[in-house]
């Protein structure tokens, strides 16, 4: 194993995908680093390509161009012995737990599934006992384990789902959107035990989202993707506080706020013209553009390229 | 973990026990009185045509010269044909052909065109391109005229007409199943397991064909009727089973010039067939229900 400074690195990585009207861009040079025990935080609206993006990390689907670097080594130039293990080191957990666990399996043949698969157990009392402590981790009880999903409520089929990526004791996981399709207070149950299973394991979270206060609450960086790109990336707070890029600064604007004090201090809301231009064949210059509030000529000729503009805080904006 | 000392644990229970799907599939399936009532049925007609020379009260091709098309009586049950033949008898012989073609030939059909949908669907593109217009080939030659030049390439015989009769069938479950896998193939349970490295057999046996097997069941099912009565038509047309040996819809195409002077002649071959069929039809109906997990109560 070599050296590496960042449990995952991910460079100039981009994935195309050839549609009717022409090329889709959904993940476009997009570099990101996670450094081992943190949690990004990965924002935008729908259809931005996180989900595309996570989904690469993890390589269920092949980039286009670009590389994904785990552990130091790239992920798509690994060996058939090294896949296997990428695949046990880096898991993943759906949005919908509806959709996302097959019907015809009980419990205990879904969070076996990835034991079996990768033949991690030796026979199959070991099998038992790992999925039975598995279910006492994510807080499912025994009795359960001969349910199937339909006869479990979101929040425990979510807690299958996180079962399931855990099994084979992964370092790193992606969170694809895990609590957007819950209630709210389930959604807090499923944020304080992947935030706890971080602290007792140490794992490491890649957190797609669209939800900027989920985000707030479990992110160690954050990053923001608009349209296939990375717009601004930085420790949490500060991004929360001080945001550099306009987007940034609109999606902040509108996440809603409880005034308790009743002192009328509003934020003042950026209100963006125009809808999200397709990701197909997109117009040369900075894609957030036409909607900018900021906006000058040099920006629908020039594209802006993400740079450090205060220590540790990176934005993609010409005026930033 | 059968026979070993009662755990008090979980883990010792049998929850995990062989392939449990299956074991809930029963389960279920031993609730539905009409599925049993049908599986019951079915058992007795396998036991029929296993036992047919113990049962059968004369042979098959036994002639009584004096008791030539006369209807039910103490001797002749279900009264004898133009032969002076016993009809239960043959009944009880052609119990063994047809119940033979029907599940065979729908076996062969089934694993065929399962296979077939869902190699095209699971992996789509040149793949289902090429199977599929091959299968619309065969759908465009009529079956009858298919299955003639089938068996007539194999030649006579009990086995050349189930697989005559199975090729036939094979593009109706080849299209089922790749509407059913196409449904079930973007769903996020494969693509969860694709991430958890599970290769594209167990991904195809253990994630998508039982998210399949409803239609197919049910097809399956009213199949082996048509299969029935298929390989009747090709046994009147003296590409089947040879006579004198019997065959249900053999021994119904033969009574049909006596149907206004000896109605029994058709009607017992008929009503064999019916119960036949509408057995298999419950047995379908209830293995549909219990195979899905949603409808456990």
């Amino acid at each position: 194993m070599s050296d590496y400074k960042n449990l995952l690195e991910v460079r100039n990585l981009k994935k195309y995908f050839k549609v009717h009207e022409g090329i889709l861009q959904a993940v476009d040079d997009v570099s990101l680093s996670i450094s081992k025990g943190l949690t990004l935080g990965l924002v935008g609206e729908s259809g931005c390509g996180k989900s595309t993006l996570g989904r690469l990390v993890i390589g269920l689907l092949e980039p286009t161009a670009g590389e994904v670097v785990f552990k130091g080594s790239n992920v798509f130039a690994l060996d058939e012995k090294g896949k296997s293990r990428f695949r046990r080191d880096a898991q993943i957990v759906f949005q919908d737990p509806f959709s996302s666990l097959n019907p015809r399996m009980s419990v205990f043949q879904l969070i076996a599934e990835p034991l079996l698969i990768n033949k991690a157990c030796r026979n199959r009392r070991e099998v038992e006992a790992r999925v039975m402590e598995l279910m006492d981790t994510v807080g499912l009880a025994e009795r359960l384990v001969t349910s199937f999903p339909h006869e479990l409520d979101g929040g425990r089929r979510q807690r299958i789902g996180v079962a399931r990526a855990l099994a084979l004791n992964p370092d790193f996981i992606v969170l694809d959107e895990p609590v957007s399709a819950l209630d709210v207070c389930i959604q807090a149950q499923i944020l304080n035990l992947l935030g706890d299973l971080k602290k007792e394991y140490g794992y490491t979270y890649l957190f797609i989202s669209h939800n900027l206060s989920v985000v707030r609450y479990v992110s160690d960086e954050v990053a923001v993707m608009y349209l296939g790109q990375v717009v601004e990336r930085s420790g949490n707070m500060v991004l929360f506080e001080d945001p550099l890029h306009p987007y940034t600064q609109a999606l902040l604007s509108a996440v809603p706020t409880i005034d308790l004090d009743g002192e009328g201090k509003q934020k003042k809301r950026v209100i963006l013209e125009g809808d999200v231009p397709s990701p197909v064949d997109p117009p040369p210059g900075c894609r957030f553009a036409p909607r900018c509030f900021r906006r000058q000529e040099r920006c629908s000729s020039e594209s802006p390229t993400l740079s450090e503009v205060k220590p540790g805080h990176f934005a993609a904006c010409h005026f930033a | 973990m059968g026979g070993t000392v009662m755990n008090k644990t979980v883990t010792g229970n049998s929850f995990t026990k062989g392939n449990s799907m299956w074991r809930y599939t029963f389960i279920r399936l031993r609730r539905n009185y009409l599925a049993m009532a049908g599986l019951v049925v079915i058992l007795l007609l396998a036991l029929t045509a296993i036992f047919a020379e113990r049962i059968a009260p004369y042979g098959y091709a036994t002639q009584d010269y004096m008791m030539i098309r006369k209807p039910p009586s103490a001797k002749h049950l279900l009264g004898t044909d133009e032969f002076g033949r016993d009809v239960l008898s043959r009944l009880i012989y052609g119990s063994r052909v047809s119940l033979q073609v029907g599940f065979i030939a729908v076996s062969i059909a089934l694993a065929a065109g399962g296979m077939i949908g869902a190699v095209a669907g699971y992996f789509g593109g040149k793949i289902d391109n090429l199977l599929m217009r091959i299968m619309d080939v065969q759908l465009a030659i009529p079956t009858i005229l298919l299955a003639i030049v089938i068996s007539s390439v194999l030649g006579p015989g009990l086995f050349n007409l189930m697989i005559a009769v199975g090729i036939t069938a094979i593009p109706r479950f080849a299209r089922l199943m790749r509407a059913s896998v196409l449904s079930v193939k973007n769903t996020e349970f494969i693509e969860a397991a694709r991430a958890m490295g599970a290769s594209h057999t167990r991904v195809i046996l253990l994630y998508i064909l039982p998210n399949c097997m409803a239609p197919l069941i049910v097809q399956a099912t009213i199949n082996v009727a048509n299969a029935i009565l298929f390989a009747a038509t090709l046994s009147f047309l003296g590409l089947g089973v040879q006579p004198p040996y019997p065959e249900w819809g053999g021994m119904l195409s033969a009574a049909r010039p006596y149907l206004r002077s000896n109605a029994y002649l058709s009607v017992f071959p008929g009503l064999a067939i019916m119960i036949t069929i509408v057995a298999l039809n419950c047995v379908g109906d209830g293995l549909r229900d219990a195979l899905d997990p949603k409808q456990k109560r």
